[in-house]
């Protein structure tokens, strides 16, 4: 318990990204939450890769979660822009709503 | 033994900070809380040694995305409790859902090990003597030079495409055009005349 090691990060890496998938399926009408329980997902990812490049010795893992936390904030920049878009021309965020493409 | 205290602390902060992000009932304290998520996530990558990553963490997520998410979840004007209506419905499905996904990982986890040969075959082991950043740095602008230009590509495309999404331009709205203000003439718009005295114009 005291020695703290690998399985310890990917333990709490694994319970936050399920927290992440738990979050996308609970609030479903939320747009805004549903973004940022991606981020959790992309954070337990991180924490993943980082465990695994001071694991390995191998450097690499940490420029991977450099780029991954690039992605996540482009992510991020374009999908509230698409957000404040589509407010502006429905006035609702709704996920039910989203159906002008008749997907 | 502090290593652990502090592994304990930050784990446990991160994943009740990220299990209120998704129940909390107003989304400003969802991103509040999901800030705090970020700062402990930051404080066990520092835990781990990669002291550079979690000050970007900190920088990027608290300094960039949580503030943007911020300022759209309050900009916009939206029914918030309204949203919250079939929440207790998606809980026995994505609870279900989440729980196996969650026992799969720690399933995984259980029954496996690192291949012998695993520590040694890195493609960039972590040199001797020098501090997280440093090494990174050296890597990052020489093998990884082309991953860094497209993750700056990245996120110049990203940056053009929120501005073109949002910009938008408004019927009615006086604004300044310099090209009229310095393209007009004394000629065009002084006009003297010649005043009798005693008289008007």
């Amino acid at each position: 318990m005291l020695e703290i090691g690998l399985s310890h990060y990917l333990t709490v890496a694994a319970i936050l990204f399920a927290l992440g998938i738990f979050g996308i399926f609970l609030n479903r009408k939320n747009v805004i939450v549903i973004l940022m329980s991606v981020e959790l997902m992309l954070l337990a990812v991180n924490i993943n890769l980082v465990a695994f490049s001071v694991e390995l010795n191998d450097l690499v893992g940490q420029i991977f979660a450099l780029l991954v936390l690039t992605v996540a904030a482009a992510e991020v920049a374009i999908g509230l822009a698409i957000l404040v878009v589509y407010f502006r021309n429905r006035g609702s965020i709704a996920v039910e709503d989203i159906n002008l493409m008749k997907g | 033994m502090i290593e652990a205290i502090a592994f304990y602390l930050f784990a446990f902060v991160a994943v009740a900070a990220g299990a209120m992000v998704i129940s909390a009932r107003n989304p400003v304290h969802s991103v509040l809380f999901l800030i705090l998520a970020f700062f402990n996530s930051a404080g066990l990558f520092v835990l781990l040694g990669a002291e550079f990553l979690a000050m970007i963490l900190v920088i990027v997520y608290v300094g960039a995305v949580a503030v943007l998410f911020l300022f759209v979840v309050m900009m916009l004007d939206i029914n918030f409790t309204e949203m919250r209506q079939g929440f207790l419905r998606y809980l026995p499905i994505g609870g279900l859902i989440g729980l196996i996904l969650l026992v799969e990982l720690l399933v995984i986890l259980g029954g496996w090990q690192l291949a012998p040969e695993a520590t040694t075959a890195g493609a960039a082991p972590v040199p001797a003597g020098l501090p997280n950043t440093h090494a990174l740095g050296e890597l990052i602008y020489t093998h990884y030079v082309y991953l860094f230009q497209a993750a700056g590509i990245i996120l110049l495309i990203a940056m053009i495409g929120a501005i073109v999404l949002t910009h938008r331009q408004r019927e009615g709205v006086r604004r300044q055009r310099v090209g009229d203000q310095v393209r007009r003439r004394a000629s065009d718009t002084v006009e003297l005349k010649k005043v009798q005295p005693g008289k008007g114009i």
